[in-house]
């Protein structure tokens, strides 16, 4: 496909993941990403890769899918109750000229998490690689860069 | 029970049972930071976060500041990072290479052993201030084991080889793991907090009465993983790390569980996955196996790799993973509030793939965002909420109660793996530091 992309329909999508994470859809939002698809929430700002230096979550396909069930079985205790979010995008912008199957986006993200009488507060930077798949996209990649990644964090037990 | 009314000592700890007030206290964690943080030996870190003079990280000791620095001579200086002119913490940068440390409030500037080399508009003063003894003020006791650092607030007190006891042997696996000899912290640091009191992490770490429950959910998700579904090698790493965690009942009551003096324990290993732990099967770990017999012989490399430990839990401060290259310190911030750093180790001379699996293993088992991790953190939360409750003012922990037999190298060891043995010891050491004023 090599016509330039139509910034409105990568804002729908970005709007759409989002909406899935919010209402706790976590198996459409599986879905969203390819096969061979990597999540990653880097722990040092700037970090290079995710092999050499550990992060706050890197999941390949076979992880997420582990994750995503995990939040299906009656004892994640970390997540009973579970989270309530609200995902805030903008500055949603793209990277490269899309032309060809793949394009780069970046956005920025605020994200509230209410759970058990607490509320936290996640904000950071997010890039999104989407490949072509018939009339839509899907996530070749994601990384979420938290403005805090290297701040004293509690435990991360929902899908930023 | 409240802050005004405490009782003795004596009376808060039986030999299965403890007061709810260990926990939950506000002035027994007060004293806790006088007379047990601010007495026995601290993990601070590792010579490698230091390698060359100037080299320095910040931590903290019984939650004060500290500065941790290779001096001009090479010598390692554990400094509490507080101006001696107005009081101002003078170093706020968590680790870095300087000539010197300048306080932000009026310029005073110090070497990296804490002397005073400068003060601006010295001629106001009657004396100059260099002449008082004004200096950083070093931590009265410092101590290296095998490139592990060690300080204490206090200025007596047992040698640091008697206060570690038979806990040497989990460090000397740690770094005899490296086939060129020599550790050093790489990969980066996670910092996470909980809700709970300092303590209830350190009982957790060799409880292995609890992963069936507390982590249900993760078992179950990576058991129920496919095994053809893609990876980049790290999700591999962390599926089989879940599924061990399922082991039966009978793998956990038949550990080794063993406590000493000061409130120490070590655990013996559950890892049958030979991608976790060293198998020749394993293209990695045949590669290193062949570099550990290089530097020893076959001998000696088996002798190695024949040690199975899991957590060792260095009372009060510090558990690690000796065979998984994992360090956690733990800092405590209010009663029911602690934070704890995690760190990896890369051994040196082993192939690179090893470190890579190392990182992996991080994000599973210490990562803010583990499946794992994070439900034990949840649970700590709960304890802290129950033990407010005052209908029941004990906390029972008397599994293997009265089968603790003694064991080589002045330990005991628990009648089962699933024993609180090393919950109890951890109460007799607590008790012997707090009845005593500094």
């Amino acid at each position: 496909m090599a016509t330039a992309p139509d910034l409105r329909e990568i804002e729908q999508f970005l709007y759409h993941e989002a909406r899935l994470l919010d209402e706790n859809r976590y198996d459409e939002w599986l879905d969203l990403y390819t096969d061979t698809a990597t999540y990653w929430v880097p722990l040092e700002r700037g970090q290079k890769d995710p092999y050499e230096t550990s992060s706050l979550i890197f999941d390949d396909r076979k992880l997420m899918e582990a994750r995503v069930r995990q939040f299906r079985h009656p004892r994640r205790h970390a997540q009973t109750p579970s989270s309530r979010t609200c995902h805030m995008l903008g500055h949603i912008e793209p990277l490269d000229d899309g032309v060809g199957n793949a394009i780069r986006v970046r956005s920025n993200f605020i994200l509230v998490e209410f759970r058990a009488d607490r509320q936290f507060i996640y904000a950071g930077a997010c890039e999104h690689r989407l490949v072509r798949a018939g009339a839509g996209y899907k996530i070749a990649a994601k990384r979420i860069d938290l403005v805090n990644s290297e701040g004293v964090l509690d435990g991360i037990s929902i899908l930023l | 029970m409240n802050s005004l009314n405490v009782p003795k000592f004596s009376d808060l700890i039986r030999p299965d049972r403890v007061h709810r007030a260990l926990y939950t206290d506000p002035m027994l964690f007060e004293l806790e930071m006088d007379r047990l943080f601010g007495r026995a030996w601290l993990v601070l870190g590792h010579e490698s976060q230091v390698k060359a003079p100037g080299d320095f990280f910040t931590t903290r000791m019984a939650r004060q500041p500290v500065l941790v620095t290779r001096d001009e001579g090479g010598a390692i200086r554990v400094l509490v990072n507080r101006c001696p002119h107005r009081g101002a913490v003078v170093c706020t940068e968590e680790r870095g290479h300087t000539p010197h440390f300048q306080c932000g409030y009026h310029g005073w500037t110090f070497a990296c052993d804490g002397a005073l080399k400068h003060v601006p508009m010295a001629n106001a003063y009657p004396e100059d201030p260099r002449g008082l003894g004004l200096r950083l003020a070093p931590v009265p006791r410092v101590a290296v084991y095998r490139g592990f650092i060690f300080g204490s607030l206090a200025s007596t007190g047992p040698e640091l080889l008697d206060f570690l006891g038979h806990m040497r042997t989990s460090f000397d696996d740690m770094v005899d793991r490296a086939p060129d000899g020599e550790i050093e912290v790489a990969g980066g640091v996670f910092k996470h907090a909980y809700d709970g009191n300092w303590k209830l992490m350190l009982e957790n770490h060799n409880d292995t009465y609890h992963p069936a429950h507390v982590h249900a959910s993760s078992i179950y998700a990576a058991k129920e993983q496919s095994d053809d579904t893609p990876t980049t090698g790290a999700g591999e790493i962390a599926v089989r790390q879940m599924r061990q965690n399922g082991v039966p009942p009978d793998v956990w009551d038949g550990l080794g569980l063993w406590t000493a003096a000061y409130g120490h324990s070590l655990m013996g290993d559950y890892h049958d996955d030979k991608r976790l732990v060293a198998a020749l099967k394993d293209p990695t770990f045949a590669a290193y196996r062949a570099a550990l017999e290089r530097r020893h012989g076959p001998k000696r490399t088996d002798e190695i790799l024949g040690v199975a430990r899991f957590n060792t839990v260095v009372y009060p401060n510090c558990t690690f993973m000796s065979q998984f290259r994992q360090l956690r310190i733990l800092h405590p911030v209010a009663v029911d509030r602690t934070i704890v750093y995690t760190y990896s180790f890369r051994l040196k001379g082993a192939p690179p793939q090893m470190f890579r699996d190392t990182v992996a293993f991080a994000n599973v088992v210490n990562g803010t965002g583990s499946p794992v991790l994070t439900d034990d953190l949840e649970l700590y939360a709960r304890v802290q909420q129950g033990l407010l409750t005052q209908a029941n003012d004990w906390v029972y922990v008397g599994r293997g109660f009265g089968g603790d037999v003694p064991d080589r190298d002045k330990t005991s060891r628990g009648s089962v793996g699933t024993s609180e043995i090393h919950i109890r010891n951890q109460f007799a050491a607590w008790a012997q530091y707090m009845a005593q004023a500094q």
